[in-house]
């Protein structure tokens, strides 16, 4: 798949987002109708070859980010922005036709699976072969007697195989994976970054959402830092490794701060709520830089080899 | 070894319900104004005391009611199940014709409410919220909350007497000899009763597919089966009614209890020969030996009925199972 994929062709984004906002209509107290925005003006874009990990703490809404990707939001969701795949204007009809076949995704879990189907049947899905099947099953390592379990049947470690397994039933050119190593052991961990890293460097492009920054640096080509709902800055993970004056965002340098191997420094305060966010900077009543200008609209731009959404970093 | 564990068991508490089931209807009729010696000669009899007395000693009337209990029981067991004043007829021939007839009835209604219950549930939980799950859910609430013996008369007075679709009653035309009553005779006659008695049972299948169905719409594997390109029909196919089917199944099994109810009130409604009817007569005529005849069946009955849900449990989810992955 890699192999044959031209270099010029690695410089057009496989997937681009231009500030997603998501929004849920929910009712509360009674009869009155609110929206509850909980992506805003979200950007990105991920690269064939390359895996852009996605970090931020658990409960800010990056699964609603993938969910948005797939076009698997519920119906009470609104979307707002643009989307491209493979440089075209990628719909909720497009995505309906693409996800499952180019566009793979990757659950967290074994949960994610159907407790009454067996995993072979379940693994081919309805556009695979048993051939492919098999042939992923020799890859990956799992014995012909995997097919005939059930999921619950499964250990960690080959349910971890087996979800990678039905991604790449079809020729998968997007993967999103969500959260694919919480509760796995460190070994477990690395096993599946390492298959992630395998997976890029077949031509794929990789979104890997995670909790865990340390665990992203140490995989991804790049990281973006997602707060309260957007990404407040990419950057290649060198950055991260170099320090954290080699960050853009106010805070990145206090999550590299938080790390415990550098000052295990916790940031102050806490993530916004999604129904009272401030105007303009999201981080603003946490940060030390703050001034009059950060109530304003704070678009994402380019420095340093990556982008930031903060008009004093320099 | 689990297999024979689980036989003896499911024998051992069969046993005990059977014996519970006897005690408990035998105190039940003991305690009620039912004399079985006026029951037998009629009130209007004009027989002397002491030949009253003659009869009820020979019978062992003036035994206490461990020693009739205790005969009653051990005739059963050894297959005399007493003579049904009402009909004339020994117990056990009684029940025999009429279960027939009510075999008929509860299979055709219990089919029905399944199927068509099953069906609109899924249609509810995929249209939640919407005009046609309101619809199906008032439709089944009403059903849920109206006595069977009401609907029974409801749709006698429409199709039986308005439209004049359905014949009123029994279960083969009148006046026809018995040799000449053809299977759709019987089917035609069938078919009112069995809708009624299936009116039962379709709001709670209904109503519980439909809760079970949003549950497993819910389930993450569903976002997943999206995620992987499926259609909503196509993850209904898969996976909803994989996950659906089977307990439902074995609510509509374990609802064999409201189903033997139901038939006592249809049958009547509908003069129809079955176990029901015979159990609104014998109720009526203090028939002792009949009623505890079918108090005992029903509790084999009911028994069956949860039995067999347990068992398909077992079959079906393999998280369950008791004895390895498959038996």
């Amino acid at each position: 798949m890699g192999h044959n994929r031209g270099e010029d062709k690695k410089k057009e984004p496989v997937l681009t987002v231009e500030e997603l906002s998501v929004s849920f209509s929910m009712y509360r107290r009674g009869l009155k109708k609110e929206n509850l925005e909980v992506l805003h003006k979200l950007s990105l874009s991920v690269q064939a070859g390359e895996i852009l990990a996605v970090a931020g703490s658990s409960g800010s809404g990056k699964s609603i980010l993938a969910h948005a990707i797939l076009g698997i939001l519920p119906g009470n969701a609104c979307m707002e922005g643009r989307m491209l795949y493979q440089g075209k204007f990628f719909d909720a009809k497009e995505k309906a036709k693409l996800r499952g076949k180019e566009i793979a995704f990757i659950p967290q879990s074994v949960d994610y699976l159907d407790p009454l189907m067996r995993i072979g049947k379940q693994v081919t899905g309805i556009r695979g072969t048993r051939e492919r099947q098999r042939e992923l099953f020799r890859k990956y390592g799992l014995d012909e007697d995997a097919e005939k379990k059930y999921p619950y049947e499964l250990s960690g470690g080959m349910a971890r195989r087996v979800l990678i397994a039905s991604a790449l039933m079809n020729e998968a050119q997007l993967i999103v994976a969500d959260e694919p190593t919480p509760g796995l052991d460190l070994g477990m961990a690395r096993e599946a970054l390492k298959d992630f890293r395998e997976l890029a460097d077949q031509g794929c492009a990789v979104l890997l959402i995670t909790h865990d920054l340390d665990l992203a640096v140490r995989v991804a080509d790049r990281v973006a830092v997602f707060y309260a709902g957007t990404v407040v800055e990419t950057a290649p993970s060198g950055d991260f490794l170099a320090g954290r004056d080699a960050l853009r965002h106010p805070y990145s340098k206090a999550l590299w701060d938080a790390l415990p191997q550098h000052e295990f420094k916790p940031v102050s305060g806490t993530q916004p709520y999604a129904g009272s966010l401030p105007e303009g900077c999201l981080f603003q009543d946490r940060c030390a830089q703050r001034s009059g200008l950060c109530g304003g609209y704070i678009p994402m731009r380019s420095l340093r080899g990556g982008e930031v959404r903060c008009i004093h970093a320099k | 070894m689990e297999r024979l564990k689980y036989l003896g068991k499911t024998a051992f508490r069969m046993t005990a319900l059977l014996i519970a089931v006897s005690i408990l209807s035998f105190l039940l009729l003991e305690a009620s104004p039912i004399d079985p010696l006026t029951a037998c000669i009629g009130t209007d009899s004009t027989l002397s005391d002491r030949a009253k007395a003659e009869i009820s000693s020979h019978w062992g009337l003036d035994q206490p009611p461990v020693k009739r209990f205790a005969a009653w029981a051990g005739n059963f067991i050894r297959g005399d199940w007493g003579e049904s004043i009402t009909y004339k007829k020994p117990v056990k021939t009684v029940i025999g014709e009429r279960l027939k007839y009510s075999f008929a009835l509860m299979s055709a209604a219990w089919l029905f409410s399944g199927v068509l219950g099953y069906l609109s549930g899924i249609i509810a939980a995929v249209k939640k919220g919407r005009l046609l799950d309101r619809m199906i859910k008032g439709f089944c609430l009403t059903l849920q909350s109206a006595p069977t013996f009401w609907i029974g008369l409801l749709f006698l007075s429409l199709f039986a007497v308005r439209l004049g679709w359905f014949p009123i009653g029994l279960a083969a035309p009148m006046g026809k000899a018995a040799e000449d009553v053809t299977l759709s005779d019987r089917i035609y006659h069938m078919i009112l009763p069995a809708f009624t008695l299936s009116v039962v049972g379709i709001g709670k299948v209904t109503l519980y597919t439909r809760q079970k169905f949003i549950e497993i719409l819910n389930e993450e594997f569903m976002l997943y089966a999206r995620a992987r390109g499926e259609s909503t029909v196509q993850m209904i196919l898969r996976h909803g009614i994989r996950n659906t089917l089977m307990p439902a199944v074995t609510v509509q099994f374990a609802s064999f209890s409201e189903l033997f109810g139901g038939i006592a009130l249809a049958e009547t409604v509908f003069s129809y020969p079955g176990i029901g009817s015979a159990l609104t007569a014998a109720g009526l005529g203090g028939d002792v030996p009949l009623l505890l005849g079918i108090a005992i069946c029903s509790a084999v009955f009911v028994f069956a009925g949860n039995l067999t849900a347990n068992l398909l449990y077992i079959v079906v989810d393999p998280r369950q199972a008791v004895w390895g992955r498959h038996f």
